[in-house]
Order: structure tokens, then C-alpha cells, then sequence
């Protein structure tokens, strides 16, 4: 069973799963969730918004996102995209931006529609009357989003914020399918490499496990201190 | 841009012999749902148990309880469908484990890939049981202990059937995960919609209409499913309980 597990090669070649693969991973996690936290607030605010369509277009692209397997959005992205870019811009060939910046932009589209769900409860529950009271003093409908309702709205997600942040860094894994070198990537390259499928797939849930294990410890302790007290 | 469309592309018949590409799409389809109801089952039975299992008096059983949950909560869903296909057949006893290897496609890969997502959905359905009976007034419990009820007739009688209405909603995008997250059952070889797409792409180089294809199937089955489920809530619903409402997550 685990008579002959080859721990040497774990210890051999984990220098290169860190450094190629986990930096990807977590390049990657770090770009896309700034980038789907940015772009899903704005599509929160517009589902909020006092004009109609604008809710329907956002809802609609939050409701696309939500039904359609992550997979197929990676291919999407990968093979589509660059043609419809093109299109888009008049260009015979089409736009290849790289596989890293593919995936970001792939991520950070999608999980964005993940963080606008949390970012409209986060606005809808701050109570009407801060609004209110921010007209009242003046404050113009930016103004009011941007010093009154989205810092506390923000606040309030935090722990839901970095819990889907965890649920992303686990999806980047996905990258595989593009034959990517990620964390899961690089583990597997060197997998097929030496035929030590075992190893090397045991020690990628290990490190998977530890790192979002602390990580989801880490925000339930936090959870506990950014609670505003009401 | 420089495209040759081709939606004439479905009636064409396919590579593997076996039909017009659109006949392939369609089985993958059936795979997708065969696929998905078979690891629901898994999942809805053993994340039940799991889920009142940490409801509870016994610390232990609550510990090993949460110790299930972590354990498949923190590792990716690909890294598990890896551990399931490549390693679990190496760990067990060299016979069974060469028998498991030789099953012939598509079970060698489907087996695997059921059993993966059933575990896996499975700690996110304990999650939800666990969340649904801990949301009802603690009087119900006593109540029911009072009437004389053994514990497990307080469960079947009292908390589960209030508890599962109540995550009704949690529970319709859990299923709608296992339908997306089965797609991840290609990467060992399991061909359901998303593979298929994937290879009439690589076979026909028609990679929008195969895409489009797909996707469209995916957003059809959500759209009935959403609409199956909400019959389902008025149907089940108890007047004065709402559901609470759970967003994130996949």
C-alpha cells in the first residue's frame, strides 16, 4: 500500500511545484479576486440600481454565469473570446492575450458574478436611511456609494468575501484542462513524468488541504472581530 | 474575423460512428444526468446522516462529524477526482485495485466520478442539514422529548421534516452544482455534455456552434430545474417558515 511511497520525490521536486506552480496559483487567486470583488460590486449596484434595464442586464449576466459549468467557461474564454474580440474590433486574427491573462480575465468574470451576490446583500443590509441621510447632506449618488454605503456593506462581507476567495483559489485548479502549469498542473506534469501518480496527487490534497483549512480558520476568527457591534 | 460557420454541423455524423454530432451531445447530456442523479443519491442519504450526526449530543460523533466536512470541503473538487480514479485504486488490496483498473470505459471513469461528487456534495448537503435543524426554536427538540419521543422518532417526526423544507432553496443550487461540477468528470476521461463539446470542437473545428451547443443544454436544464424546485417549495411550504437565504459557494 504505502510500502514503497516515494517521499524523496515530494521532497525533490516540491522547490518546483512552489515556485512554478503554487505562484501561479495564487498570482492568479490574488488578480481575479480583486479584479471579481471590483467588477462585482459594480454589477450589485447595478442590480440595485433605480434603472430597470440595467438591473436585468446585470441579473442576466449573474444568472448566465451561475448556470453554466466553470469548465465550460474556461474554454469559452480560451478559444472563443480571442475570435469574438477580434470581431469586436475589426482585426482578422484573433486577440491571444496568453494563457495567464486568459485565465485571470476568465476568473475574475466569473467569480465576480459569485461576489456580486454577496456584495448586494452587503448593500441591502445597510439600512435605507443611511441613503437617505447621505442625500440629505449633500452627497451626490457616488459620493454616498462610495463613503457611506460600500464601506460598511464591505465590511459586513469581509468573512463572505474571503470565504468565496477560498472556494476560488481551489477552482483555479481547473486551469489543468489547458494543460497550465498550476499548482495541480506542475504536480501533474511531474506525476506522468516518473509515473508516481500516487505521490505526487497525495501531497497536492495535503497542501490544498492545509492552506485552506487555516485560511477558512482564519476567517472565522476575523468573522468575530469586524462584526460591527449595532 | 475569419470563421466558417457552420450550424449545419449537428446533422453531420460524427467521428466515433455512432451517430450525428448532435446524437453525441445529447448522450453526453444523458451522461451529465446520469452522472449527477446517481452522486445526488450518495449525497442526499449520506449527507443527511452526516448532517444530523452533528446535531447531536455526543461531542465525538459531533467532532468526526465536522472532521468529514473539513476534509472534503478543503480540497479541490479536480484533486479529488484524481484521488478517486488514479490513487484509491492503488490503496486497495493489488487484485481488487487491478479489477477496478480494468473495468471498461465508460464505468471505469463514471464509477469514480460518482462516487467522487457524492462525497463530495455530500459534506456541503451535511452543511446544510446541520444549519437547517440548528434554525429551528430549540422548544421543537424539547418538545418532542417531552411528548415522550425517542430521539431518533424527534428527528423523523419533529426536526427533519421542518428542517428540509426549510433548506429547500440551499439545496436546489446544490443540485444545480453536482449537475456543473460533473463536468469535471472529463478530466478522467468521463464523456458527458461539456467532454462531448470539447471533442466535436477538436474533431470538427467548429468550436463556436459546439460550445454554443452546450451551453445552451446546460441553461435549459437550470431553467427546468428552478422551475421543478419552486413547485416543489409551494408544495412543501409550511405557512409562517421561510428558508434562509445562502449565497456564495459553487
Amino acid at each position: 500500500m504505502f510500502g514503497n511511497f516515494d517521499l524523496d520525490l515530494i521532497w525533490r521536486s516540491a522547490p518546483y511545484l512552489f515556485r512554478e506552480g503554487m505562484t501561479f496559483t495564487l498570482t492568479l487567486t490574488a488578480l481575479a479576486t480583486v479584479g471579481g470583488v471590483i467588477f462585482g460590486t459594480l454589477l450589485a449596484m447595478m442590480r440595485l440600481s433605480s434603472y430597470k434595464w440595467l438591473g436585468r442586464v446585470a441579473a442576466g449576466y449573474v444568472n448566465l454565469m451561475r448556470s453554466v459549468p466553470l469548465l465550460l467557461v474556461i474554454f469559452w474564454f480560451y478559444f472563443l473570446v480571442p475570435y469574438i474580440g477580434a470581431w469586436l474590433i475589426g482585426s482578422a486574427t484573433p486577440i491571444q492575450v496568453g494563457a495567464f491573462w486568459s485565465c485571470v480575465i476568465t476568473f475574475t468574470l466569473f467569480e465576480a458574478a459569485y461576489f456580486s451576490e454577496i456584495m448586494r446583500a452587503g448593500i441591502q443590509s445597510i439600512s435605507r436611511g443611511q441613503t437617505f441621510a447621505g442625500y440629505a447632506l449633500g452627497l451626490n449618488y457616488w459620493q454616498m456609494m462610495g463613503n457611506v454605503i460600500l464601506p460598511q456593506a464591505f465590511r459586513n462581507m469581509i468573512p463572505l468575501l474571503l470565504t468565496q476567495t477560498i472556494v476560488l483559489f481551489q477552482d483555479t485548479s481547473l486551469v489543468y484542462v489547458l494543460s497550465i502549469t498550476d499548482f495541480v498542473g506542475a504536480a501533474s506534469k511531474i506525476a506522468q513524468r516518473d509515473g508516481r501518480l500516487i505521490e505526487m496527487y497525495v501531497f497536492v490534497a495535503l497542501v490544498y488541504f492545509v492552506i485552506c483549512f487555516v485560511a477558512s480558520r482564519l476567517v472565522r476568527r476575523l468573522q468575530q472581530r469586524v462584526a460591527i457591534i449595532r | 474575423m475569419n470563421y466558417n460557420w457552420n450550424w449545419g454541423i449537428f446533422w453531420q455524423t460524427s467521428p466515433d460512428g455512432s451517430g450525428t454530432y448532435l446524437d453525441t451531445l445529447i448522450s453526453g447530456l444523458g451522461w451529465t444526468l446520469s452522472t449527477a442523479l446517481s452522486a445526488w443519491a450518495i449525497a442526499l442519504v449520506l449527507g443527511s446522516i452526516i448532517g444530523v450526526i452533528r446535531t447531536t449530543d455526543s461531542r465525538l460523533a459531533v467532532g468526526l462529524g465536522n472532521a468529514y466536512v473539513e476534509l472534503f470541503r478543503n480540497v479541490p473538487l479536480l484533486v479529488q477526482m484524481f484521488l478517486w480514479y488514479f490513487v484509491l485504486p492503488e490503496l486497495l488490496p493489488s487484485a481488487m485495485g487491478a479489477a477496478i483498473k480494468q473495468v471498461p470505459p465508460p464505468w471505469g471513469a463514471f464509477v469514480p466520478a460518482v462516487l467522487c461528487l457524492g462525497f463530495f456534495t455530500s459534506a456541503r448537503v451535511a452543511e446544510q442539514v446541520r444549519a437547517g435543524i440548528q434554525a429551528l426554536p430549540r422548544g421543537q427538540r424539547m418538545a418532542g422529548t417531552a411528548l415522550g419521543l425517542e430521539p431518533a422518532q424527534v428527528y423523523r417526526y419533529v426536526l427533519l421534516p421542518m428542517a428540509f423544507r426549510i433548506i429547500l432553496p440551499p439545496m436546489t443550487s446544490e443540485f444545480m452544482n453536482i449537475i456543473k461540477n460533473s463536468s469535471i468528470a472529463l478530466t478522467i476521461g468521463l464523456m458527458e455534455l461539456t467532454g462531448r463539446a470539447r471533442s466535436m470542437q477538436e474533431f470538427s473545428f467548429q468550436v463556436f456552434e459546439a460550445f454554443t451547443a452546450a451551453t445552451i443544454l446546460y441553461i435549459s436544464l437550470n431553467v427546468v430545474l428552478v422551475f421543478g424546485m419552486r413547485w416543489l417549495e409551494k408544495r412543501a411550504a409550511v405557512p409562517g417558515f421561510v428558508g434562509p437565504s445562502v449565497s456564495g459557494g459553487h
